[in-house]
């Protein structure tokens, strides 16, 4: 099994192609949708979790690509910027994947993006401004 | 057997001084003792880096030609608000102004991107900020507008002063309601879905010289980076609360007012805080060193998390309406674990106030210290203790005809 986390940009004229419903019929893949967005300018924005056997995901990730989808690493979209963060922990709770974690001996706090599902939880609680979303 | 202040100077200046951490401190007497302990080392450091509202910084611009009056009129950092109040080129920025457009909570959260504290902040980087003042005008000060930038440099005077820091203890925030809130102390989820405080705990230097038998005006302390001193005590001061056997508060107590070159502070210990749907702040750096006297300052200094107690509070209702109803008890071993029981539901912690911060303070004051660049004073006066007095009232409302 193979499991991948990406954000899918796809033009207005790719709104009303159930994308979704081919990579789980046509491609065999596990489609979990975490988070999904229409901006004003109908440009579809789609957070996904694609996981299935290696050469499925392989012929499905190509499938998007035929399409002209624009695909990037879910990781790319958040960002944790060290050097404004205090380590105060407020954050760490809000997290409900959590991608937050604090080791207790260091009383320091430690971000893994595999585990971020950019729900943004985080990003109001944050007094320094050091998490960022660009989704 | 006592030592005196002189006397660990004198040790500093040799280079001969024993200094040791507020943390490590705990270890050193399990191993040793009390009294050989209290023989052997000469200065704990102690440290906190939290938000802390009321502090705010006083500068003087020197005169414009021709001249200005600020007082009277309308001055403005970075479109933030300060206060004029004072003689022709003297104002004060406290760290909770908003600019007058910010839209607040009208929108509710609001969002709270800038204040008082981020320019503090943006002035130690060395960012030039925007002054900006409109007055009257008198015959000896004609002039009615002013727009320019200005650097922290360019200032007279830039001197950190913050009415209340440090707060010995403070509540455990949480929230018994239906919905989320927006609080000083973070974003509370409902039905108890966190548990928030702010406090290093063993750390926090007014844990470690809980009667304060050591501390009071005048003395030196690192502050924002730079060097420090404790002007008198803090605002709402309160010696007098329900304390442990050990002496230590188990709910808000002490605290200081201090001062400083904002000059020469840095903007990794002065940062400008956003609470979301609360306001502004600024987090401060404050280290705070606690000379070994005697055995009894050296058994104060050794207190550990697990021997400080504070309260829980319901910020959705008992706080806001002034009831002090806490729903339990807990310590900061149990704080800093990362979940605590409230209720019989499990809840999880996070903090304010950075441990880790507060930890790489304790270690530079030690550094300084070691290294004969930073000596202890004696207090001109100490605060006032739990023979003063001194307590903290709520305001009692009279009625204007």
């Amino acid at each position: 099994m193979a499991k991948r986390r990406l954000v899918l940009t796809f033009p207005p004229k790719l709104v009303e192609e159930p994308i979704t419903y081919r990579l789980i019929k046509d491609y065999d893949l596990v489609v979990n949708i975490l988070r999904a967005k229409i901006s004003p300018e109908e440009e579809g924005r789609l957070m996904i979790e694609l996981s299935g056997e290696k050469s499925a995901l392989k012929r499905g990730m190509d499938y998007l690509n035929g399409l002209n989808v624009n695909i990037q690493s879910l990781a790319r979209d958040i960002r944790w910027l060290e050097e404004k963060c205090t380590h105060c922990t407020v954050c760490v709770p809000l997290c409900p994947t959590e991608a937050i974690v604090v080791d207790r001996n260091s009383m320091k706090i430690s971000f893994n993006k595999d585990k971020c599902i950019a729900c943004g939880a985080c990003i109001p609680a944050c007094p320094y401004k050091a998490i960022e979303i660009l989704f | 057997m006592a030592k005196t202040i002189a006397e660990i100077n004198e040790k500093i200046k040799k280079g001969k001084v024993v200094v040791v951490t507020a943390e490590e401190i705990i270890d050193l007497v399990e191993k040793k003792g009390i009294e050989k302990a209290a023989r052997q080392i000469d200065i704990v450091t102690s440290a906190t880096f939290g938000p802390m509202c009321s502090s705010g910084a006083y500068f003087n611009t020197g005169h414009s030609k021709p001249k200005i009056k600020l007082g009277g009129g309308k001055t403005y950092l970075n479109e933030v608000p300060v206060y004029t109040g004072l003689a022709a080129v003297d104002f004060f920025l406290g760290a909770a102004a908003l600019p007058d457009n910010d839209s607040r909570n009208r929108v509710h959260p609001g969002e709270f991107r800038y204040g008082g504290g981020h320019v503090i902040e943006d002035l130690v980087t060395g960012k030039d900020v925007k002054l900006v003042a409109s007055a009257y005008g008198t015959d000896c000060y004609p002039r009615k507008n002013l727009e320019t930038w200005i650097n922290i440099k360019d200032f007279n005077e830039a001197v950190l002063f913050n009415p209340r820091n440090a707060y010995q203890n403070y509540n455990v925030a949480v929230n018994l309601s239906n919905k989320v809130i927006y609080t000083y102390m973070g974003i509370l989820q409902p039905r108890l879905g966190n548990a928030n405080y702010c406090s290093a705990g063993q750390l926090s230097p007014l844990f470690n010289d809980p009667y304060y038998k050591t501390i009071g005006i005048g003395t030196r302390i690192f502050l924002g980076g730079g060097i420090g001193y404790i002007a008198w005590q803090g605002t709402q001061h309160n010696p007098n609360v329900p304390r442990t056997k050990g002496g230590v508060p188990r709910s808000g107590a002490g605290t200081i007012a201090v001062i400083g070159d904002l000059k020469k502070m840095s903007p990794e210990w002065l940062r400008g805080t956003t609470l979301r749907g609360y306001g502004v702040n600024l987090t401060v750096g404050i280290g705070l060193p606690i000379p070994i006297l005697n055995e009894e300052i050296l058994q104060y200094t050794a207190v550990r998390d697990e021997e400080i107690y504070t309260q829980i509070i319901d910020y959705s209702d008992a706080y806001p309406k002034g009831k002090s109803d806490s729903l339990a008890e807990v310590n900061y071993g149990e704080l800093k674990s990362g979940k605590i029981t409230i209720q019989g539901k499990e809840v999880p912690t996070a903090s304010l106030s950075s441990y880790a911060k507060a930890r790489k303070i304790a270690g530079i004051l030690k550094n300084w210290i070691k290294k004969g660049e930073f000596f202890l004073t004696e207090p001109v006066e100490l605060l006032p203790s739990v023979d003063s007095g001194v307590m903290f009232k709520p305001l009692r409302e009279r009625k204007i005809r």
